[in-house]
């Protein structure tokens, strides 16, 4: 077999080239985040403290639902010309294969959040009140558990009829302590309220476990018919 | 059962998607270095066979056998190109083979100028494929398919959409590969195309193999010739 890291970085140098040319999820990915925001908060009239509590909750369910734009792009592109079997019949790990999938939508939805935590801290009048810099571990820890398991996931139902609804209806229940541990992490760091060092641990679990997972079983999800 | 070799055997091959058998039992040898053509209707099951053979599709029941070795093993000496093309519609075809060319370990541009150059298009065409016509798609597809040199070629309908002359060029140059010792196998409906150059026709019907003849005009066992 070939080695993996030359095929996920060739791989994830195509994926990059494709998305740059095409746009298709980045754009889409902006524009919903970017509705979230604006609907959210229209829809609330919180005061600064209020905000504090539950723009950890908005936050995160505005990348989420942003993420699963990019999960389902990722691999329509595959499916198209049937490219993805040109893949199987290769040499090529499958591992390499999700791991550049992986790490490409790492890449979009952290580009993503950089964009649109200003324009939260902004909209909903956000100032951090803890130690800012935990946000950091919270958004990588958060963003890989999401595109990990989203990944693996819209990778297992990209053959299911409607698999634009199944990949929620599979991700979103998985993901539960994942989520919980984002959105309690960041209202902690926001709020100045506790340590928020529990829920990262548990974040860091969850990547840990998730991404075991899936590297283990994607070969068996990438030869299935 | 022949002169030379088998390179392939198949033993009792059921496939079934659901309740639907599209191989029923197919057990066969295939011999190294000839053109084998897979005739047969729509549905006869050439294209799962192909599939099989390639390991991109698994046996329900029986067994497939590359070289001595299941066919995802001996996946370095297969090549395939199917119907649709395998390619990214967004990038020019050299971005393309360069991309599939890593997959096999291939590094630099040369081999893969080399394998477009054998199908007859410009390596410095940069055009996306998605603007190709369908006989310069067909024919990136192939250099895809002969990019790292594989022992045995699986070709589905490697002409199907294209003109005649591309078609025939096609064939020429499939002609020389089984020359150089490769093993062929081509689905495909335009048995005339490949008249006077295949080895072999192996005639399919309803998820079997029912004959195999040396010429097309010798098949007697009642598959429709097209």
């Amino acid at each position: 077999m070939n080695s993996l890291w030359p095929i996920t970085l060739a791989s994830l140098a195509k994926d990059i080239r494709l998305e740059w040319r095409s746009k298709d999820a980045l754009n889409s990915m902006l524009f919903f985040s970017l509705l979230v925001v604006v609907i959210f908060s229209f829809s609330f009239d919180p005061t600064a403290e209020e905000s504090r509590e539950i723009a950890g909750g908005l936050v995160w369910v505005a990348f989420l639902f942003s993420a699963i734009v990019a999960l389902n792009q990722t691999w329509a592109r595959e499916l198209r010309n049937q490219v993805l079997d040109a893949y199987r019949v290769s040499p090529a790990p499958a591992n390499a294969l999700f791991l550049s999938k992986a790490l490409g939508n790492f890449i979009l939805v952290m580009l993503l959040e950089a964009v649109m935590a200003p324009l939260f801290m902004v909209f909903y009048n956000l100032r951090v009140l803890g130690t800012a810099w935990e946000l950091i571990p919270v958004c990588v820890l958060g963003t890989w558990a999401l595109v990990a398991s989203g990944t693996f996931f819209a990778a297992m139902s990209i053959r299911t009829r409607m698999r634009e609804v199944m990949l929620p209806l599979i991700l979103f229940p998985l993901s539960i302590p994942a989520i919980q541990s984002m959105v309690e992490a960041t209202r902690i760091i926001l709020s100045g309220d506790g340590n928020p060092r529990f829920w990262i641990v548990l974040l860091l679990t969850y990547d840990v476990v998730f991404t075991t997972a899936c590297l283990a079983l994607f070969e068996t999800v990438l030869q299935a018919e | 059962m022949t002169e030379t070799a088998a390179i392939i055997s198949v033993h009792n091959l059921i496939k079934q998607f659901g309740r639907f058998a599209a191989l029923r039992g197919v057990s066969a040898e295939f011999a190294a270095g000839r053109f084998h053509v897979i005739l047969g209707d729509n549905g006869a099951g050439k294209t799962t066979l192909l599939r099989a053979l390639a390991g991109l599709a698994h046996p329900t029941r029986g067994a497939v056998s590359v070289l001595g070795k299941s066919p995802r093993q001996a996946c370095r000496d297969i090549g395939y190109m199917a119907h649709p093309s395998l390619l990214y519609d967004e990038m020019s075809g050299m971005e393309n083979l360069k991309y599939f060319a890593r997959l096999y370990g291939i590094s630099g541009d040369e081999p893969c100028a080399q394998a477009i150059c054998a199908v007859r298009l410009d390596p410095a065409l940069a055009r996306p494929v998605g603007q190709y016509s369908q006989g310069m798609r067909q024919r990136m597809s192939l250099a895809r398919a002969i990019l790292h040199d594989p022992k045995i070629l699986f070709l589905d309908e490697p002409f199907s959409n294209v003109d005649v002359h591309s078609a025939q060029e096609m064939v020429r140059l499939l002609k020389g590969m089984r020359d150089a010792g490769k093993t062929i196998f081509v689905v495909t409906h335009q048995a005339a195309l490949v008249e006077g150059v295949a080895d072999e026709f192996i005639w399919m019907q309803a998820g079997q193999i029912v004959d195999r003849t040396a010429s097309f005009n010798q098949h007697t066992a009642g598959v429709q010739r097209t």
